[in-house]
C-alpha cells in the first residue's frame, strides 16, 4: 500500500501524520508514509483542503482528521 | 476498488436523545455563565477580595477577569456554532459556485462565500492554485481571499457581544465591500503577469473530495467541539496578552486620553500603520479594541485598527509569495489598506 499525505505543513498535516503512524502501529503494518508539501502537486490532486490522504494514487478525504476508528478501518480494508 | 465510507460509523447512531442532550445542556450551562459573569467577578472582586472598583487595581485586576471570562464564553459559543454551520460548505463547493462567473457579480459573491467557508490560511496557496487553475478568475479570487480572513466570525461576535448588533453588522458590511472591490479593482489591473507562471500551468486531475459530503450530524458536533478545544488552545496566549495589556490602559490611561491625543484626522492613518504589521488574532485585539473605544478612541479609528489586524497577516503574505510576484502582493497590501483607511473615515464621520 502506498500512503501519501498531502499538507503544506499546518498543524492539522503534522496532527494527521502522527495519527497515520499510530493506526498503522496498531494494525502492525510497517509502511512509510509519503509526505507531499509542494502546493502544485497538491493542488494537482484535486486537493485544496489540507491536510489530505492519499491511498495507492487515491485521495480518500480531505479537510480534516478522520476519526482513528475510521482511519483504522480505511487502513485495514486495503 | 472501492473506499469505504469514513463517516457513517457502523454501529447504530446515537439516538437523537443521546446525540441532543448534551447539546442542549451545554447552550444552558452556557447561558447561566454567561448571564451571571459580572455579578460574580463583581461579587468576588469587590465584596470578597474587598479591591476598590475606584482604584486603578481594582478596576484593573476586575476587568482582567471579567473579560477573560467574558471572552472565553464568546468564543467557545461562537465557535460551536460556527463550525457545525460551516460543515455544510468547503472550498470545493466555493469554488464550484464561482466556477465562470466573471468579474463584478462573481467578487461579491466570492467575497459572501469568503465568509462562510471553512479556510484555514495554511491552505491559502493550494486554494488559489485550485483556483486559478479551475478558471476562476484571479480578482474574483482575490476577493475570497481578502474576506476569508477579515470578515472573522470570532470578529463579528465580539463586536456583536462588546459593541452592540449595529457595529457587527458595519463591520460585516464594509468587510465585504473592501474585499468586493478590492478584488474589482485587482482584476481590472491585469496582474496574472505577477502571478507565478506555474499556477496556470497546474493540470488538475483525479476527482476532487468535498469535505463537506456525507458528514453525519454527529461527525458535525464532534467536528465543532475539537474546533472550540483546537482555537481556545491556539488563542489563549494571544487573548491573555490583550486582554493584559487592555486591562493596564483600562485601569491607568485616564479617560478620554485617546480622544484628546488620537482622535484628530490622523488617527485612523496610524491605527492602519500599527495595525498591518501587527500579526494577532481578532481573540487577542478585541480586548484592546474595546478599551481603546472605551477611553474615548472613536469607532472608526477602532474598526480600522482591528481590520488591518486581521485582514493583512505577515505569515499568510509570506505563504503566498510562493504563488505571488511581490509586486503583486504590494498592490494586494495597498488596495486593502486603502479600503480599510476610507471605512475608517467613513465611521469617524458618521457615527
Amino acid at each position: 500500500m502506498d500512503i501519501k499525505i498531502l499538507g503544506t505543513g499546518c498543524v492539522n498535516c503534522k496532527n494527521l501524520e502522527t495519527l497515520t503512524r499510530k493506526v498503522l502501529t496498531e494494525l502492525g503494518l510497517d509502511i512509510e508514509i509519503e509526505k507531499v508539501t509542494d502546493p502544485s502537486e497538491i493542488v494537482s490532486w484535486g486537493v485544496m483542503s489540507t491536510p489530505a490522504l492519499v491511498l495507492d494514487d487515491e485521495v480518500v478525504f480531505s479537510g480534516r482528521i478522520p476519526p482513528a476508528d475510521d482511519l483504522k478501518k480505511l487502513l485495514a480494508a486495503r | 476498488m472501492s473506499t469505504p465510507t469514513l463517516t457513517s460509523t457502523e454501529p447504530a447512531p446515537r439516538s437523537n436523545v443521546r446525540r441532543w442532550a448534551p447539546v442542549a445542556a451545554g447552550a444552558v450551562l452556557w447561558w447561566a455563565l454567561y448571564h451571571w459573569n459580572l455579578p460574580f467577578w463583581n461579587w468576588v472582586m469587590y465584596d470578597v477580595a474587598g479591591l476598590d472598583p475606584e482604584s486603578h487595581w481594582g478596576s484593573g485586576v476586575h476587568f482582567f477577569f471579567y473579560d477573560v471570562s467574558k471572552i472565553l464564553l464568546l468564543l467557545s459559543g461562537v465557535i460551536f456554532l460556527v463550525t457545525v454551520l460551516r460543515s455544510f460548505m468547503s472550498v470545493e463547493r466555493t469554488r464550484a459556485l464561482l466556477g465562470g462567473r466573471r468579474q463584478g457579480v462573481g467578487n461579491a459573491a466570492a467575497a459572501g462565500l469568503g465568509v462562510v467557508t471553512p479556510f484555514c490560511s495554511c491552505s491559502a496557496v493550494p486554494v488559489f492554485m485550485g483556483f486559478v487553475a479551475a478558471g476562476v478568475p484571479l480578482g474574483v479570487t482575490l476577493s475570497f481571499l481578502i474576506a476569508s480572513p477579515m470578515v472573522n466570525e470570532i470578529a463579528i461576535v465580539l463586536l456583536f457581544g462588546l459593541f452592540g448588533w449595529q457595529i457587527a453588522a458595519l463591520y460585516i458590511g464594509f468587510g465585504l465591500i473592501i474585499a468586493t472591490f478590492a478584488g474589482i479593482l485587482l482584476g481590472r489591473m491585469n496582474l496574472e503577469r505577477w502571478v507565478e507562471p506555474f499556477v496556470f500551468e497546474t493540470k488538475l486531475r483525479g476527482k476532487p473530495i468535498d469535505p463537506s459530503r456525507g458528514l453525519s450530524w454527529d461527525d458535525r458536533l464532534t467536528m465543532a467541539r475539537e474546533e472550540v478545544v483546537s482555537i481556545i488552545r491556539k488563542v489563549w496566549p494571544y487573548l491573555l496578552v490583550g486582554i493584559g495589556v487592555g486591562a493596564a490602559i483600562h485601569g491607568w490611561a485616564p479617560a478620554d486620553w485617546f480622544a484628546a491625543h488620537a482622535g484628530g484626522p490622523l488617527g485612523v492613518p496610524i491605527a492602519v500603520v500599527i495595525g498591518v504589521p501587527l500579526y494577532s488574532n481578532a481573540a487577542g485585539v478585541m480586548p484592546i479594541v474595546e478599551v481603546l473605544h472605551d477611553k474615548g478612541l472613536p469607532m472608526g479609528t477602532v474598526l480600522a485598527f482591528m481590520m488591518s489586524v486581521v485582514a493583512l497577516s505577515l505569515p499568510e503574505m509570506i505563504l503566498l509569495r510562493r504563488v505571488l510576484k511581490p509586486k503583486l502582493i504590494a498592490t494586494y497590501v495597498g488596495v486593502v489598506a486603502t479600503g480599510i483607511l476610507a471605512t475608517g473615515f467613513l465611521f469617524n464621520a458618521i457615527l
